[in-house]
């Protein structure tokens, strides 16, 4: 890799600004994956493969999945593993946040809470990254 | 609602499979050439390709049965695997501030499983 390309991490930091910022969009798009998955395994019509082979939400969530593995690892060669890995339990965040809009699925004050502690989590180790 | 065993165990072992996916999607990663075409070719990005899928099987199977309170914080165990793994195959340091945040993700997600009973 040569040096000082924009996206690369600057000296004491472990993960460049562009790596975070993929992996936060890794899961937005994984959190939409899981729901496309999630309403295509509860409207499963044909059967066996065929079923799940033109199941349009599956099909779609299994092609998210194979775009956000591949930012993933876009994002990897520009930051530490123990910086960016644990970003992506946003996506718990974002799943409880948008389920009650498309399942019967409610907040509670425990959901609420869990999303509080992630964020503030997620939020604690990128702050540690400027250390 | 009790747990079986067989459920922990599923859910363990997915999220220490799915620990070691992120390891070789790391180390595949930084052994990549630039060119978009070359993360189809890395055995290291297939092989955490095929690790990942195979820790979601198992994640499925396990969370199938038993209750989520008692799994959920299993299934966020796998970012403390990783961040062994980080320290251990990629010599990243630990620091108070990962530490902390990943004890915070953990209570957060044990939350999540909490309000999802």
């Amino acid at each position: 890799m040569s040096q000082g390309e924009p996206s690369a991490p600057a000296r004491g930091e472990s993960a460049s600004p562009v790596s975070i910022g993929l992996v936060f969009l890794c899961t937005v798009l994984g959190a939409a994956a899981q729901i496309l998955m999630k309403r295509g395994a509860n409207h499963l019509t044909g059967v066996g493969w065929w079923g799940i082979l033109t199941n349009l939400p599956l099909m779609a969530g299994y092609v998210l999945y194979g775009v956000n593995t591949m930012l993933l690892v876009t994002a990897l060669r520009r930051g530490h593993l123990s910086v960016l890995y644990p970003i992506i339990a946003l996506t718990y965040v974002w799943v409880t946040i948008l389920s009650p809009m498309f399942f019967v699925d409610p907040l509670n004050g425990f959901k609420v809470a869990g999303v509080a502690l992630i964020v503030g989590g997620v939020s604690m180790i990128g702050v540690g990254t400027r250390a | 609602m009790t747990t079986p065993f067989s459920s922990m165990a599923l859910v363990l072992g997915a999220s220490f499979v799915g620990s070691f996916a992120a390891v070789s999607l790391k180390s595949g990663a930084d052994r990549l050439a630039p060119g978009f075409w070359r993360i189809f070719f890395s055995w290291r990005i297939g092989l955490g390709v095929a690790l990942f899928l195979l820790s979601s099987v198992l994640f499925v199977a396990g969370l199938k049965n038993g209750s989520l309170t008692v799994l959920y914080p299993m299934v966020s165990l796998g970012y403390v695997w990783t961040l062994f793994w980080s320290r251990w195959f990629f010599h990243e340091p630990f620091n108070r501030s990962k530490i902390l945040g990943l004890l915070l993700i953990l209570m957060g997600v044990s939350c999540i499983g909490l309000g999802n009973r």
